[in-house]
């Protein structure tokens, strides 16, 4: 098996970020951290974070499995991922606006326009189109993986509705009350601005049209959702109206709210829900959940809607690929953080590698999500392979492979104590005016023995993420 | 206010206090039934209740004979009967999931707590439960929302519609147990005046928790007419008619204030408060108490329409 690394403990010597929590993990007593352990669900149950998990039946509040021990980054690790960060949601804001607009970067030979202009995530409605201050994504999700004290891999972007900040925050909150001696002991950055920032990373993205102070919504597709609980926590932090659907409606130029005391307009709607929905008459006309005549008052600048339509192209796995590519193209720097190898199966070259050596890597669907439809290679049957492989061949412009990384591991509680467990990190980058970025993520942590994968609808768990002053 | 929201928190109130009345009723038929020799034995008195919770024929048609076993589970846990106190508490508290940020801490920790502990009691066999611990554990739970709700809430529109909809509730579920006396005694004229006559109006306070508070505000001799008057016309008696009409029209005349903006609502229930205020309890007894009561509940329902129309239905204009 390839060897691990390990956050907290390097060739048996404590590394400098986690040199405090030695101490405190060795030191509390089985009974106790049990007590806390309980303590903690209580916690979330009672304030009401949990999440569904739809198709399985079972308790449909479910909680996701919070881990007390925290993952540590020290001052300088995290001073050079949030350049990288920065930079990468950059490329990519740059990248949408060219798309919608001259088609630079397909011009210049650097990306296949078939990848980009027959993408299911291209929204031919937009294109023209300049959305406020030229931001598409406005919250950039980029997942990261880490294999050694310096090599850090992109594994995904999020250019849509990345979800999760909730749990970075409750996570903190729950941890600070919990533990105090800890926050008293080491240094560590607050994210409890992130509300704030967002909320005036949408402000700052108002319309032309807007006077004065703008009314910025959070649009849900409702509390069946499984990620209500997040909206609802947002717009209560952020101090603005939780919408769905149903309350707003399109008059004149504009978006308005139905309030107690009659319409009120509406200049930025935060929207989590997915493009086709967003307006009937333009996208699906069975959407229930939009509002009709949304895009024309989108078109004519009444209002802004973030992240803009049409920014799914962006953190499609197949173009996923040619962000380093962006980063050059539209920044000229060199990527600061490193995409994972990847073969795109839709050519021809890649395929035959990928087929050869289906064991050893992990394949995903171009478009899915959560974990759902992927090989993990080394951990699947002899029989799961051979029906991927099957489906391989039918559609391989619908995959992409990558080699098993060997994801580094943190500290966990688990039955025996405490255990390395693998886990990758969510930093939320806002995109406005400015680009802003809170000291900290959220880290999801595979609770499995030897399992690399850390979706909370696969038995994940998450953890609080500390990111220490200089 | 989102009109939604305020729709969510009305309703929130309203199915609160319905879960406590559906606790009530649960208290006073089991009450009823204690007392022998009531001519027709226990049925009768179970299938009036049931009559008055408005449930009867739905009852009939999934048990069949009123069981009081069964009629415990119809009116405390059946999600098939949507004023169960458990379906009433659920959905109360999905009504809270969803406006989760127009109340406190507190009052979601009330209400969620609540929920847990409803699933908590769903999960437990019913040969461990007594009826007397879940009809205190319901009103004790509503009380403690409520209560959280007065401590805590800031006194803004949202405060408006919560008590706007405990109020309008409350105006007809009191109506409704009233009602309970005139299907329990409608076959027995003789009984009227008679000790029996008497212990069912009592019990009927005891289950509004109003039978001290009656004493303390009438003395002496327990009379029909003074219940009446007591639970109808006594701006004392916190479940009374009049003061349930108070209630909705002070919060309804703060929203009009708050606002700037007079609606149809305002006005209903100050006509509704003008006719109660000059009501005597003989006319009531006259008319008759069924048909005041009837007619009571058709007006609360028509204000309910109205609060509908002027605030929650999103069309204000």
């Amino acid at each position: 098996m390839t060897d691990f690394f390990n956050e907290m403990f390097d060739s048996g010597a404590v590394r400098v970020p986690y040199a405090r929590l030695r101490d405190w993990m060795e030191e509390m007593p089985a009974e106790l951290r049990s007590l806390k352990q309980a303590e903690a669900e209580a916690l979330f149950r009672r304030i009401g974070i949990t999440f569904a998990v739809y198709g399985e039946g079972g308790d449909p509040d479910r909680l996701i499995p919070f881990d007390m021990f925290p993952r540590v980054f020290s001052h300088d690790e995290w001073r050079r991922l949030e350049r990288g960060i920065k930079q990468r949601a950059r490329a990519l804001n740059a990248f949408l606006s060219d798309v919608y607009d001259r088609g630079e970067i397909v011009r210049a030979g650097r990306i296949p326009d078939r990848l980009v202009y027959l993408n299911e995530a291209y929204e031919k409605p937009v294109a023209g189109i300049r959305p406020p201050k030229g931001v598409y994504s406005h919250i950039v999700g980029i997942d990261l993986v880490r294999t050694g004290p310096d090599q850090f891999y992109v594994l995904e972007d999020n250019c849509r509705t990345p979800s999760g900040v909730s749990y970075m925050l409750e996570n903190r909150e729950i941890m600070m009350r919990m533990f105090p001696e800890l926050f008293r002991a080491n240094r560590i950055e607050p994210v409890e601005g992130y509300p704030e920032l967002l909320r005036r990373t949408l402000a700052s993205v108002a319309p032309e049209k807007c006077r004065g102070e703008p009314t910025v919504v959070i649009l849900t597709p409702g509390h069946f959702n499984s990620a209500y609980y997040e909206h609802s926590f947002l717009a209560d932090l952020m101090g603005v109206e939780l919408v769905e659907g149903q309350d707003l409606f399109v008059e004149g130029e504009h978006v308005w709210m139905r309030t107690t005391r009659g319409p009120e307009r509406v200049d930025v709607i935060y929207r989590r829900i997915d493009d086709p929905f967003l307006d009937p008459l333009c996208f699906r006309p069975d959407s229930m959940l939009g509002i009709p005549g949304l895009m024309d008052v989108y078109r004519s600048g009444g209002v802004t809607i973030a992240s803009a339509p049409g920014a799914g192209v962006a953190d499609d796995k197949a173009i996923y690929c040619f962000v380093p590519e962006m980063v050059r193209f539209y920044l000229g720097e060199e990527p600061i953080l490193e995409n994972v190898p990847t073969w795109q199966c839709a050519r021809h070259d890649d395929l035959k590698y990928v087929l050869e050596h289906l064991p050893e890597l992990v394949v995903k669907e171009v478009h899915g999500s959560g974990g759902y439809g992927m090989l993990v290679g080394p951990k699947a049957t002899k029989e799961q392979i051979e029906a991927f492989r099957l489906k391989l061949l039918d559609q391989p412009s619908n995959y992409i492979a990558q080699p098993t990384l060997a994801l580094s591991t943190v500290p966990t509680f688990v039955e025996e104590g405490v255990a390395p467990r693998h886990v990758d990190l969510r930093p939320y980058c806002l995109v406005g005016e400015r680009i802003e970025l809170v000291p900290g993520g959220l880290t999801r942590v595979a609770l499995t023995e030897g399992s690399l994968v850390v979706n909370s609808s696969q038995g994940g768990g998450v953890k609080d993420t500390w990111v220490l002053a200089e | 206010m989102l009109s939604r929201t305020a729709a969510n928190l009305y309703w929130l109130a309203r199915y609160m206090e319905r879960a406590e009345t559906a606790a009530r009723f649960l208290q006073v038929g089991a009450r009823i039934a204690l007392v022998p020799n009531t001519g027709h034995g226990y049925r009768n008195e179970w299938d009036a209740l049931l009559r008055a919770a408005g449930t009867a024929d739905a009852f009939a048609r999934k048990y069949g004979e009123p069981i009081q076993r069964n009629i415990e589970s119809h009116l405390f846990f059946d999600h098939d009967n949507p004023s169960s106190v458990a379906a009433c508490l659920r959905r109360a508290r999905e009504n809270g999931r969803i406006v989760r940020t127009a109340l406190t801490a507190q009052v979601w920790d009330a209400l969620n707590t609540a929920y847990q502990e409803l699933r908590e009691l769903e999960r437990t066999p019913r040969g461990e439960l007594s009826m007397v611990a879940l009809t205190d554990w319901t009103t004790r739970t509503t009380a403690l929302v409520r209560g959280a709700i007065d401590a805590t809430q800031l006194r803004n529109d949202n405060y408006d519609f919560l008590h706007l909809g405990y109020h309008l509730e409350r105006a007809d579920n009191t109506a409704r147990l009233l009602d309970v006396k005139y299907y329990v005694l409608l076959p027995q004229v003789e009984f009227v005046g008679s000790g029996l006559d008497n212990y069912q109006w009592m019990t009927l306070l005891r289950a509004m928790s109003a039978h001290r508070a009656f004493h303390w505000a009438y003395g002496g001799e327990v009379t029909a007419a003074r219940i009446a008057h007591f639970l109808i016309l006594n701006p004392q008696c916190p479940r009374a008619l009049i003061t349930c009409v108070e209630g909705m029209n002070a919060h309804l005349e703060r929203l009009a204030r708050g606002y700037g903006r007079r609606t149809p609502a305002q006005s209903a229930a100050r006509r509704m408060l003008a006719k109660l205020a000059e009501t005597e309890v003989e006319e009531i007894f006259d008319e008759g108490l069924h048909e005041f009561l009837s007619r009571f509940i058709d007006e609360v329902g028509a204000l309910g329409q109205t609060v509908h129309d002027s605030y929650l239905s999103g069309d204000v204009r």
